[in-house]
Parts: structure tokens; sequence; C-alpha cells
């Protein structure tokens, strides 16, 4: 993954900003240095960066930071208000302190998250490499594909964990399978424009295989609209996830998620709208940063989407 | 013209054929028996015969697909275990109350999105603009059950201005259906908007920029009319692609949505259908909404080329 086409993705020539360019290859500075000083400079990147790092932090040092068990049940006290007694968020409606169980639950969707990303990452250029780069097998996985992708998202992976019962691992697979066809096209479109570039023409004439060409010359190059659609997907992954839980579909309570938070404090909207609130909260703070993530990458790496989103 | 049109129903067929294999295979997913998963631990043996009978799961697994097909052919999806009403006729009836609260939502999305797109293009790198799009930014990123839940509160609760839920058919009692429907729609409606103005304004600034607007408003042409009749009809042409995709997006919200405000859809239908494991309603509820999706994406096919000449040429 280096060398001088790494990191500037499939895009038009003209549609560099043509003096950074020069000055870059004036300071002969590697790409990926060149693009990580072009997203420190994207405003929008930074906030991102910032509304995401609160998530991380939280559900990386979950165990540190909310040492109370977020499952422990405390009848005596229930429904604190956010600051009252020590509850910095709260309580529930069984005295089960908020803090924990929205830190917990932080950590519970950047897990998904990450796994639902982390398939899709894989099995999304496989599928997407394979039908672009063999095109005979095209024409068979992009039917499949076309037709996985005329479902509703959401309803699919609804009917996913209801055949497969509702559990942690099962979300992660549903949303897996019904995103990783929208992947696997991303990754296609671009595979099928590099592999007609006159450098990958002039590696077959030198005799490379076709894992050499797709590893070396296509991949790398195919990086950066699936960096981008990656950061989206860890948003909609996160925001589904919440959607099955809130639904009963997702992690088995006690097992505290934002969405089955959010779908227990439903009884007690009146008396205790923070236990919606809260989870509500930390659930957009996190799709948002990873949106706006979203947008500094595809403003950097890959301006020739800036149209389609 | 009539190839666009029979191409885009040629493509759709092998997309429909192999929906509804997936749609089939899924139910035979089930880990273990699915009559034992679907009837519960207290079924008796007999129980769990007949209800393996009934589903035909007894037979061999080439019968059951050409069954499932030959029943596809003839509207017949099974029978609903917990209704026990046919799938069809169930669907037929949740379905239009899901199609009127989407198309709420699309008109909201159509009017909202596209004036603050365009204002925001017009205005664009001004506060209004900016102010705008965070907006938008907003609108993309907050879960539309939170917002449901966040508009009862303020609307219903404190305000007592709209009902907290349940719903009133249009066709009863239309300012009923407007004060059940409006939250609801416009917590479906917000994401799309987000989206939809978003779209607009790149789209706009794209038009903006080509040399015919120049021309327009060299030769004395009102910027007004300039906006409205050059930039905007040719902005609305990619535009149009994303209705299908914000159609499919309000019948996906509409699952949660339409569980937050009690609103017998196909959203909560499809729910109570998953909770109490009533596979062939699942099954039958996915198919027929998937079917109706493929036929509006079909639709918004034939209206692009209907506006955009060069489909047409490009095409044929």
């Amino acid at each position: 993954m280096n060398g001088p086409d790494a990191v500037v993705a499939v895009r038009a020539p003209d549609d560099a900003p043509l003096e950074e360019d020069f000055e870059v290859a004036l300071q002969r500075q590697s790409p990926w240095r060149m693009t990580l000083k072009r997203l420190l400079r994207h405003r929008l990147f930074l906030m991102g960066l910032g509304l995401c790092s609160i998530i991380l932090v939280a559900g990386v040092l979950a165990q540190v930071i909310a040492q109370t068990d977020p499952t422990r049940l405390a009848m005596r006290w229930r429904f604190r208000a956010p600051g009252q007694d020590g509850f910095i968020f709260g309580t529930d409606n069984f005295g089960r302190s908020l803090w924990s169980r929205v830190v917990w639950g932080a950590q519970l969707s950047l897990y998904i998250g990450f796994s639902v990303v982390a398939l899709n990452a894989v099995f999304g250029t496989l599928i997407g490499a394979t039908a672009g780069y063999f095109r005979r097998f095209d024409n068979a996985l992009m039917r499949v594909n076309d037709a996985m992708m005329a479902f509703p998202a959401i309803l699919l992976a609804i009917a996913i964990t209801a055949v497969l019962g509702a559990s942690t691992f099962n979300a992660i697979l549903a949303l897996s399978i019904v995103y990783i066809p929208r992947t696997a096209r991303i990754v296609r479109a671009s595979v099928i424009v590099l592999r007609e570039m006159e450098y990958v023409q002039a590696a077959v004439a030198a005799g490379a295989g076709h894992w050499r060409i797709l590893r070396h010359h296509i991949l790398p190059n195919a990086m950066a609209p699936l960096i981008v659609q990656l950061s989206f997907l860890f948003a909609y992954a996160v925001l589904s996830e919440a959607t099955l839980s809130f639904l009963g579909l997702g992690a088995v309570p006690p097992t505290p998620t934002w969405g089955n938070i959010m779908a227990e404090g439903r009884q007690y909207l009146v008396e205790a709208p923070w236990i919606i609130t809260i989870p509500g909260i930390a659930l957009m703070i996190t799709v948002m940063g990873l949106n706006l993530l979203g947008d500094g990458l595809r403003d950097v790496l890959d301006p020739r989407l800036r149209i389609q989103q | 013209m009539w190839g666009v049109v029979l191409r885009s129903i040629m493509g759709a067929i092998p997309v429909l054929l192999i929906v509804s294999l997936i749609t089939f295979g899924l139910m035979r997913l089930i880990p273990g028996d699915p009559a034992a998963a679907i009837a519960g631990l207290t079924a008796t043996a007999e129980q769990l015969e007949q209800l393996r009978q009934d589903l035909g799961l007894n037979e061999p697994f080439v019968v059951q697909l050409a069954k499932w097909y030959g029943g596809l052919i003839q509207g017949d999806l099974g029978r609903s275990i917990l209704m026990g009403q046919d799938v069809l006729e169930v669907t037929l009836i949740r379905l239009p109350v899901t199609i009127a609260l989407s198309l709420y939502a699309l008109v909201l999305t159509l009017v909202l999105g596209l004036t603050s797109g365009i204002i925001a293009a017009l205005r664009q790198n001004t506060v209004v603009d900016q102010l705008t799009m965070v907006m938008a930014m907003i609108g993309i990123s907050v879960p539309n059950f939170f917002l449901g839940l966040l508009m009862i509160l303020l609307f219903a609760v404190y305000l007592g201005w709209l009902p907290t839920g349940g719903y009133i058919p249009l066709w009863d009692d239309p300012i009923g259906w407007l004060r059940t429907s409006t939250m609801p729609a416009l917590s479906l409606a917000l994401l799309q908007m987000g989206l939809l103005a978003r779209i607009t304004r790149s789209t706009m600034l794209e038009v903006l920029r080509q040399d015919y607007i120049r021309t327009a408003r060299a030769k004395g042409l009102p910027r007004r009319l300039v906006v409205v009749k050059h930039a905007l009809t040719n902005a609305l042409i990619p535009i149009t692609t994303v209705v299908g995709i914000i159609i499919s997006l309000s019948i996906s919200g509409a699952v949660v949505t339409e569980s937050l405000f009690s609103i017998p859809g196909m959203g909560q239908l499809l729910t109570q259908a998953v909770l109490n494991r009533d596979y062939p309603m699942v099954q039958g509820g996915l198919l027929l909404t998937t079917a109706f999706l493929v036929m509006v994406n079909i639709l918004v096919d034939i209206a692009y080329a209907i506006l955009d000449p060069r489909v047409r040429y490009e095409r044929s």
C-alpha cells in the first residue's frame, strides 16, 4: 500500500487542487502525509474526529470510568435525575446507573460497528473485486447483489434476526449481510475503471499475474472510495443496531445497548425523560461524528463523490 | 421511450426472482425445527406435526420451492400463523397505511428539502447556507425513533397539541389523519430532508456553474427566471433518481416509527410478526414490500427517461 498511487484515488486529474499538488510534488512528501495534512485542515473532519473521540474514549475505557455494574439493580435509587445523589446521568426504573449503562452501551455499539465494518471491508472487497476484475462472474454476482439491495435495509436485517434469533452476534451478522452488497458495488465500480487503465495494461503486458495486479495495482487505488463508504457504513451500522435493539431484536437485556435503554425508557417518558434523552444524544453524537468524518474523508480522498452523496 | 420502459421492466424480473428465492431460503435458515421455534416449548407432538403439515415442512425441498413459486403466481403467500388470515389479504389492508404515511413524508421532504437546498446553493458560503447545512447534518444524524420520542414529549405531553399515537384513516377523517400522521411523517422525513437538501445544494451549485446559465444571465434575463427555468429544471433531473431511495428509506423507517406511534401499517405488522415468530407473515411481508419498492424504482427510471432526453438517446 505505498507508492505514489496509494492514496490519491481514481479521480479525474482536473479535480485536484493544482497548487497543492505542485507544492507536494516539490517537497516529495509521502501520499499518506499529504492526505493527513489535508484532513487536518478540514474543519468539519476535525469536528467529526472530536465527536467520535468522545465516544471512543468512553467505549474503550468503560471498565475504568464506569465501575458500577450497568446491570446492578438498586430499587431504592430508582428514577434519580441526572446529578442527583451522585448519579451523573441519573438512574432508570430499576435504579441502574445510566452513566454505566450508556458508557457500556458505547462499548457495545463500537464493537458492533467495528465488526460490521471489518466484515464489509473483507467480503465487500472480495465480492466487488471478483465481479469487477473477473468479468465472467460479474453478471451472476451483481444480479444477486442487486436483489439484496432491493430489500429495504432495516426490513431485511429484521427478517434475518427474526430467523436467527436476537443476539449481539446475530445483529452483526444481519447488518453485515445487508450492507456487504452495497460495499461490493462500490468496490466493483472502482475496479472496473481501474482495470482498463494503461498502467494496468502495462502490468499485464509485463507478465504480472491476476493476484499481483489486483493486490499491487488495482486494490490500493480502489481504497479511497472504500474508506469513505466504510466510514458512512459505521454510522449506518450503529444506527441500525440501535433500531434493532429498540425493537427488541438486538442484544438481549439486561445487556445495555443504546437502543434497548431507550426502549425501556419509553414507558417512563414523562417521569424520567433522561432515560431516553441521554442514550439518544450519545447515539446522535456518534452518528454525526461518523458522518462528518465520512464527509471529510470524501472531500479529501475522492472529490468526485461529492455530488453523488 | 418504450425501450426504456421495457428495459426497466425486464431488468426488474431477475431481481424479483432472486428476491423471492432469498425470501424463501430465509425461512429455511431457522436453526433446528422451524415448527418447534414457532409453536414454542409448550406444544405437543401432535401440534408440531400439524404445524409441519400446514407449512409444508415435511415435503422435499424441491417440492416446497415449487409450491412457493406456484403460490406466488396465484397470489397465495401462505397464511399468517398469528392472525390466521391470508398474508396477501392482511398486507393489502396494511400497506396503504404505510404508503399514505410515506407519501406524506415524501411531500414534506420534497417541499422542505428542495427549498432549503436551493436556498443554500443560491446563498453559497453565507450564514444561511451554513445554517441549512448544519440542520441537514443534524437531520441525517438523529435516529428517527429518538426524534419521534422527543416530539411526543414536546407536542403531545408538554404542549398537548397532538395525540401521542394512534391512527385515523385518511378517508374517515382527513383532519384526524393529519393530527395522527404529522409527527410520524416528520420524524420519518427528517433524514430524507437532510439528504435531499445536501444533494439539491451540490447539484444546484454544479448547474449554476454551467456556461448556459452565464449566457442566460448575460443576455439580461432576470435572476429569478434563470434560477427557476434554467437551473432548477436541469438540477431536478438527477434529483428524481433520489426519489426511489427516499421512498425506500421511508418504508424502512416506517418499521420503527409505526411501532412508536401505534400506527397499524406494514411496519407494525412486520415487527409484531417478527416478535411472535409468525414466519409466513415475515416472509410474505418482506417480499411484498420489496416488490412494491422495485415497482417504484421502475417508475422512477421511466420518469427519469421522460425528464432527460439524453437518457433516451443513450439507452436506445
